[in-house]
């Protein structure tokens, strides 16, 4: 599983969206975005998705607040408990008595930090790295290239195993090695705009007038990749979710006694045959977030590429 | 009996903006060894009567009327006894050459399976079968061309292939779908002049697509003129050239350069189609037309028959206009 | 075409180079030896361990060193079971990884395509939907949590499969553990194929086959399966990585003896050499079917073949 990389489907929905829009920059202004927007807002799907993870989103804030028990405090009452309103272990409690409600949603922080901050550093890196590319072009970008071949045919999961092993388990590791690997396809994506802008009047009028190759990357051509980047960091949020609950269910992500959804998920794989409640609420929230993602994903891809599928 | 009867030719689609009438009320008829030319601009509806006549419309659309191939109604058709039509008695060259031919097959494969499948023929029967075809098309070194894939083949080349393949099991009709709008103009002539000549040595019915009116008056016998789906006017390639009756007919051939305009500001039509979803209420060609009057606003103009079997649909009555029937 | 291969597979050897370079100064970089966490040792037998492994040399000469044994096929010593090298535990291990990986790699590829495929040909009937919600849910099931519910379901529940354990890898000990690799990327590999299936059937040439006639079963097997199959063919390399790394967690779940066992613990026991030498030789194997892959995409595509 998680291979950081999105659907091909969706990636090339977004790619040839980002064709269509460089022709029609010109002429009809912003519509082709407005088109996008109202097809996605008619598909229904995708909007439920939305709501429902908008509402996660929430739960995940706010819910430990409300519930009066502490992510690591053991309830020695009730160790391994099921759900139960009398006792406000709404979710029941883990083998150690700890709530489970709150600690799924604190897993779910965790989860929704780690998807938005891979997405985050893949948009810095990837964009800065693509834009260069594609802006100098002639031997660096096919040397940059090159370079982004060689890392794309690593087997991230190890190499990030292999950085865990040595440097010990933590939460820093994991955002800085989800980081790493998540701006990939994101610099290649970005270089492919770039190189199409390159050719418009503004950039020239940029370079002729004698401005810096740094400044027109960061004031002309990145303002222009912005907004195919970030609904490609949109699609990558669900991969980097992935990516963290797996490295947390081998034990080799988020360390005890904090908590993430793939850690939950092994804990209550342990104790299914007794405490099905363990193992149901996050794998529940987990699966709910993804499948919710996937359709947001499906309606941009329809969204920006409406073909007939 | 005429080689094809269309009578009454309807294509619809149902888009999720609602039902699109593409073509409507089409009447023409072809004789064996004749050519038609279909004029009109993009949008018209003169590649949907071609792929209605093929049975190859998208899944949406739906036709209604009749077209009768040697008697035979072939509109509606189940596939199966399409697929016997198909290529063997009406074939289909088009639009688009480079995307046309199957570019993970060699040129030769695909040559040689329509003649396999339809002649029965054994596999070195049918390749040499198919370099003959292609020598016929003018096709160099086409021994060697047939081992090649598609893209490595100019666009031109690729035209003469899909010419290759149309003929090959000498169908009576060959429906062209715009077949030079894609390349280069000195290759466009060499292809008009290919498919003149293809013509006569294989006594083909051609249906010509295009919206070039120089086109059709190279190679036409008889000319459609279609706007919006509908006839605006229909008769012989000399009548519609030097006796046209309808504004919009009048406003492509005036938008023809020729030696005598060098110079001068090439006469124009004024504005776009119509939205086919969207169609005004009376004739689709009022906002253009220059002789627009009230009553083109309120009802289309019915199809009129009139003359040496010419057909028009419009309310304004030049002086030229003879023999109404 | 010979030329490509040899060109494709030049690439390759660089490429390892590189991750191996990378994998091994990332363990060079690393606080502390890999001994110094334990038990206190005495100085001087710290200082003899590290001669014995080398430790005590120059950066440089260690790695000219480590490469020189990769290059005659030694992994050296694992750090924590002393009594074996890597290449002991991989002997082991190797043979039952590769089986359930291909099997389960073979039945995605397959599966995937074919029900891809009938999903297209049946666009927006029952037949389709049925297939797609399939799809969908499956994309969301990752191996680590589709392991534990089959496990519930097949083993717990329903007692018709055995819940762990390898027995020599007969047919029931497999069932479990190739579907929780499986899923998530046959439903990928469904999604991706259907999509393009039906792109190719909407497409010019298809349009020209039928208009010669073709009856529907020789336009789709002759002329639109094989350019339908190549996005497909392009995610073949992320699917493989996908289910390479998907089999640790299904080895760990199901108690399998294969190498992700021994990466898991090796990752938790911090022992070095033995998780650095199976980062290489899975780095090597997806390189090697990366390049494969592209080979096989130029089989498919003339066009790339001629460049």
């Amino acid at each position: 599983m998680t291979t950081l990389t999105p659907d091909a489907d969706k990636k090339a929905a977004v790619s040839n969206f980002a064709d269509n829009l460089d022709h029609s920059l010109d002429v009809e202004g912003r519509s082709l975005w407005a088109d996008a927007r109202a097809r996605f807002l008619r598909n229904k799907a995708a909007v439920t998705s939305l709501i429902i993870l908008a509402c996660v989103g929430v739960l995940v804030i706010i819910g430990p607040m409300l519930s009066p028990h502490e992510f690591d405090a053991i309830d020695w009452g009730y160790m391994a408990a099921a759900p139960d309103m009398a006792s406000s272990h709404w979710f029941g409690t883990d083998s150690l008595g700890r709530d489970l409600f709150v600690r799924t949603l604190m897993g779910g922080r965790i989860s929704f930090m780690v998807g938005i901050m891979g997405a985050l550093v893949a948009v810095l890196i990837g964009t800065l790295y693509g834009a260069t590319a594609g802006y100098v072009g002639g031997r660096i970008d096919s040397t940059m290239m090159r370079i982004l071949e060689i890392l794309q045919s690593f087997p991230f999961m190890f190499l990030v195993i292999l950085l865990v092993t040595m440097f010990g388990r933590s939460i820093m590791l994991i955002f800085l090695a989800i980081g790493a690997v998540s701006w990939l396809d994101m610099a290649r994506i970005v270089r492919g705009q770039t190189i199409s802008l390159k050719s418009r009047e503004f950039i020239e009028a940029a370079r002729v007038c004698g401005t810096q190759p740094r400044s027109i990357i960061l004031r002309h051509i990145v303002p222009n990749v912005l907004g195919i980047v970030v609904v490609y960091a949109s699609l990558l949020v669900p991969s980097m979710i992935l990516f963290e609950s797996f490295l947390s269910f081998l034990g080799l992500g988020v360390q005890e006694p904090m908590t993430s959804w793939g850690a939950l998920v092994n804990e209550g794989a342990q104790s299914m045959e007794v405490a099905i409640w363990q193992l149901a609420f996050p794998v529940a929230f987990l699966v709910i977030t993804l499948f919710c993602f996937n359709y947001v994903g499906d309606g941009l891809r329809d969204a920006l590429d409406p073909k007939d599928r | 009996m005429s080689l094809l009867e269309v009578k009454d030719l309807q294509v619809h689609f149902s888009t999720p903006d609602g039902d699109v009438t593409a073509v409507n009320n089409l009447n023409f008829s072809l004789e064996a060894g004749q050519t038609l030319g279909i004029v009109g601009e993009s949008g018209s509806g003169k590649s949907q009567t071609a792929f209605s006549i093929m049975g190859l419309l998208a899944k949406n659309g739906r036709t209604g009327g009749e077209a009768l191939f040697e008697g035979q109604q072939v509109l509606n058709l189940p596939e199966r006894e399409l697929n016997r039509i198909r290529a063997e008695k009406i074939s289909m060259i088009f639009q688009d050459p480079m995307t046309s031919l199957n570019p993970y097959m060699k040129v030769g494969t695909q040559l040689m399976e329509v003649l396999m499948l339809h002649k029965g023929m054994g596999k070195t029967e049918a390749f040499e079968e198919s370099v003959r075809m292609l020598d016929a098309v003018k096709m160099p070194e086409s021994r060697k061309r047939m081992d090649m894939y598609p893209h490595e083949f100019s666009g031109g080349m690729r035209q003469r292939v899909m010419i290759a393949m149309a003929l090959l099991c000498r169908p009576k009709l060959l429906i062209a779908d715009e077949p030079t709008t894609a390349l280069d103009v000195t290759v466009q002539a060499q292809i008009m002049d290919l498919l003149n000549d293809l013509k006569r040595d294989f006594n083909t019915a051609i249906i010509m697509i295009t919206h070039d009116l120089g086109v059709v008056a190279g190679i036409c016998d008889k000319v459609l003129v279609m706007y919006a789906g509908q006839t605006m006017e229909y008769g012989t390639t000399d009548e519609i050239f030097y006796k046209p009756t309808h504004p919009y007919t009048i406003g492509l051939l005036e938008s023809i350069p020729t030696l005598k305009t060098e110079g001068a500001i090439l006469p124009t039509i004024q504005g776009n189609p119509p939205n086919l979803l969207n169609l005004p209420v009376g004739c689709p060609f009022q906002e253009r037309c220059t002789h627009v009057m009230d009553s083109c606003r309120q009802q289309m103009p019915e199809l009129t028959h009139f003359g040496n079997g010419r057909q028009r649909s419009c309310l304004w009555q030049p002086e030229n206009l003879t023999g109404e029937a | 075409m010979l030329k490509f291969i040899i060109k494709r597979l030049a690439v390759a050897v660089p490429t390892l180079l590189v991750l191996i370079t990378i994998s091994f100064f990332l363990m060079q970089a690393a606080p502390g030896s890999p001994f110094t966490g334990e038990r206190n040792l005495p100085p001087e037998i710290l200082k003899n361990i590290e001669a014995k492994y080398n430790l005590d040399k120059p950066v440089w000469q260690q790695y000219f060193l480590y490469l020189g044994n990769l290059a005659k096929g030694d992994l050296g010593p694992s750090f924590k079971y002393r009594d074996y090298t890597v290449n002991d535990l991989l002997e082991q291990s190797f043979p039952v990884s590769l089986k359930i990986g291909s099997v389960a790699f073979l039945f995605t590829v397959v599966i995937g395509i074919f029900i891809g495929t009938i999903a297209a040909l049946k666009q927006n009937t029952i037949l389709d939907y049925i297939i797609m919600a399939l799809a969908m849910t499956g994309v969301v099931l990752p191996s680590f949590v589709i392991a534990p519910l089959l496990v519930l379901i097949f083993s717990i529940t329903l007692h018709w499969l055995p819940a762990g354990g390898w027995n020599g890898g007969s047919w029931e000990y497999m069932v479990l553990p190739v579907t929780a690799m499986a899923i998530m990327y046959m439903a990928s590999i469904a999604r991706i194929q259907r999509s393009s299936m039906i792109e190719v059937l909407n497409s010019n040439y298809i349009r020209t086959a039928r208009a010669k006639g073709l009856p529907w079963k020789v336009i789709i097997t002759r002329h639109a399966l094989r350019p339908s199959m190549l996005p497909v063919v392009s995610y073949l390399g992320p699917a493989f990585v996908g289910i390479i790394t998907g089999s640790v967690v299904v080895e760990t779940v199901f108690g399998l003896p294969g190498i992700g066992q021994h990466f898991v613990n090796g990752a938790l026991n911090r022992d070095y050499s033995l998780v650095l030498g199976l980062t290489i030789i899975i780095g090597a194997l997806t390189i090697l079917f990366t390049a494969i892959v592209d080979i096989l995409y130029a089989v498919i595509d003339p066009k790339i073949r001629y460049q």
